[in-house]
């Protein structure tokens, strides 16, 4: 990343002698779709609320293409936010609140009815223009707080948890449409979210955050596959996590008793993540082979895969099995002996 | 079970309508009964509407009352004193009150409770009492004055009691919480995010509270306009105790003509015509409002 559009510099707030930003440092690129993703309370809102100018940070600077932003009221930040709740003027109509911001600009009055009937088709508002704000569905308002922030052209989009308020259905629906509306106008997007298939599906890169500070900055493949702790292993997807043991320049899993074989880095390594999806069961026809065997506790059918809980020495992890590759796999009951295979390429080691 | 179910619903119905009736209208209709009435020397101070005597009945009804107070300025230059002292005062509750609204209304809820009983308070201790202590504080032996005379502000007595300027302040004071609590009402459902959301769109403070705040809290304000408007205009205990000379009020007239010239009917002509000239603006304003509103759902 040569210049940084957007840079976070050691950013720190406190309410209350509660820490909500701890010396924040983060770089996001131009046209990047980044996501903030962590549980309640982690200050991501707070961080982006920061950005929006709402709040004021008490240490730190933020650069928005090298100028420094810190201490711009909001009404002069060239960046728009729109709100989980949308906050749009139950006062106004569709119109009069997509053109709200457009006529604190100085721009001639075809110049705002120009960009609101460009915004208007571009998100397909049509036909709604004179609708009150109670008198159109939670899809079209979350639309409407959409071309109110976009008519705007601004440089950078805050969205704070565009999604939550839509049911699942057509959350789906519109995380496809908003990757899509970034990919057409260019504009950076920071999205907060405390929805990790949210986070990973519309992201180019994501910040996990915890108690005001930033654990990890990655792509959700980074991020999913190559997590820098447990806590963010266990955030994102379901994690197994296995205890590692070195001894005479051999590593072991301790829970399965498992000799890893195939490791170049023999460093010395305490933690290993294997996902469920990568740890295959198969339902022991002979029981003369002892090794790597287990017991369903659990199984889960889900349509497109199914859900097992394994028990090996007392140790509970779980596996996530296609239901399209084996078939027979839909016979595993309860408390079946299970063979389990993993590929040692799908083992990813890292210390806690 | 369905008869008597229905026969409890039209009780239920027609309840505050009777209170209406009995506690309204009929005083109303006697107060207007009287303003018709000739006026007499004696007790009741006026002559009965119908009367039999040797001619047959007789019927007493005058509209010379009205007529009389319609052609006397003096009457009507103290409704209007009363009119711009209503106004002032509303004006006056709504600058200061809108602040201390939005600021209770915008308080963590721990501190907003406080503030809200801060505001009841007064209501604990006699009305009268509160605008007698006015009456301690403003008078030339006052606090006020030993306190500026004291630091060296003056050397005697301003007098402060006893002029319009009194009557103003005693009236806003009384009359603020009456336009403070309607306006919380609607100040406290207002969600933050639309200032933050306006500032965010480019609208700065001012134009913020003009476009946003303002509009949306314009049901608050008409309500708690109405609520000091009206009950000022008809006021008397106020101007009767910080009041002077320099400008008479319309409540002091209907009760010096009651109990000071006994002419009952001119008192009761006098707070017809109030009523009348007073209702029906804002009876065609709250429809006009209604209509307002309703479009605006």
């Amino acid at each position: 990343m040569s210049e940084p559009f957007l840079q976070i510099i050691d950013l720190s707030k406190r309410f209350d002698n509660v820490v909500a930003l701890d010396k924040v440092n983060l770089k996001i690129a131009k046209s990047e779709i980044f996501s903030l993703l962590g549980s309640s309370g982690c200050g991501k809102s707070t961080l982006l609320r920061i950005i929006a100018g709402f709040e004021k940070p008490d240490e730190g600077r933020i650069l928005l293409e090298g100028k420094d932003i810190t201490k711009l009221p909001p009404y002069v930040r060239p960046l728009n936010i729109m709100f989980q709740n949308y906050a749009l003027f139950p006062h106004l109509n569709v119109t009069n609140n997509i053109q709200f911001g457009l006529k604190e600009e100085k721009i001639s009055k075809e110049e705002i009815n120009h960009r609101v009937n460009e915004i208007l088709n571009l998100l397909e508002l049509n036909g709604l223009e004179k609708r009150k704000i109670n008198e159109i569905s939670g899809g079209q308002q979350q639309r409407v707080a959409l071309a109110r922030c976009l008519v705007k052209k601004p440089k950078l989009l805050l969205l704070d948890e565009p999604l939550a308020a839509l049911d699942k259905q057509l959350r789906v629906q519109t995380q496809f449409e908003l990757v899509n509306l970034q990919y057409k106008l260019g504009i950076t997007f920071i999205i907060v979210t405390h929805d990790q298939e949210e986070a990973m599906s519309l992201s180019d890169r994501m910040a996990i955050m915890k108690n005001g500070e930033i654990l990890q900055v990655g792509n959700p493949v980074e991020i999913y596959e190559k997590p820098k702790d447990k806590y963010i292993a266990n955030f994102i997807g379901t994690a197994n996590i296995f205890n590692v043991l070195n001894k005479n320049n051999q590593i072991i899993i301790k829970e399965l008793n498992y000799e890893v074989k195939n490791i170049n880095n023999k460093e010395n390594y305490f933690k290993c993540l294997i996902r469920p999806e990568k740890i295959s069961v198969k339902k022991l026809e002979n029981q003369s082979d002892n090794l790597n065997i287990g017991v369903v506790k659990e199984v889960a059918y889900l349509g497109s895969y199914t859900k097992y809980l394994i028990e090996v020495n007392g140790f509970e992890f779980y596996s996530f099995m296609q239901n399209s590759l084996v078939s027979d796999n839909l016979q595993i009951r309860w408390d079946d002996k299970v063979q389990i295979s993993f590929n040692e390429t799908s083992i990813y080691f890292f210390n806690d | 079970m369905i008869k008597n179910f229905k026969k409890q619903n039209v009780w239920f119905v027609f309840t505050p309508y009777l209170w209406l009736v009995l506690f309204f209208f009929v005083p109303l209709a006697l107060i207007f009964k009287i303003s018709i009435s000739v006026s007499e020397w004696g007790m009741p101070p006026y002559r009965d509407l119908f009367s039999l005597s040797e001619n047959g009945l007789e019927i007493n009804s005058t509209l010379g009352n009205y007529l009389f107070i319609f052609s006397d300025p003096f009457y009507i230059r103290s409704y209007l004193n009363s009119l711009s002292l209503a106004f002032t005062s509303t004006v006056l509750c709504l600058i200061i009150g809108y602040p201390i609204a939005f600021y209770v209304a915008k308080s963590k809820t721990s501190i907003r409770n406080i503030l809200l009983i801060m505001l009841i308070i007064p209501f604990w201790s006699s009305f009268l009492l509160r605008v007698y202590a006015w009456k301690v504080l403003l008078q030339g032996s006052g606090i006020i004055n030993s306190i500026l005379i004291h630091i060296g502000l003056i050397s005697e007595p301003i007098s402060m009691l006893h002029n319009h300027y009194a009557v103003i302040l005693g009236v806003v004071y009384t009359y603020l919480p009456f336009m403070i609590l309607p306006l919380y009402g609607y100040l406290v459902k207002f969600d933050l995010n639309l200032i933050d959301a306006s500032n965010d769109l480019g609208a700065k403070p001012l134009n913020t509270f003009v476009k946003v705040i303002l509009p949306l809290s314009l049901p608050g304000i008409v309500a708690g306009s109405m609520l000091v408007f009206i009950p000022v205009v008809g006021e008397y205990i106020i101007p009767e105790m910080l009041g002077g000379s320099d400008k008479l009020y319309f409540g002091k007239i209907i009760w010096d003509e009651f109990f000071v010239n006994r002419d009952w009917p001119i008192a009761s002509a006098l707070a017809m015509s109030g009523i009348v000239i007073l209702v029906f603006p804002i009876i065609i304003f709250q429809l006009m409002y209604a209509k307002y509103n309703f479009k605006n759902e």
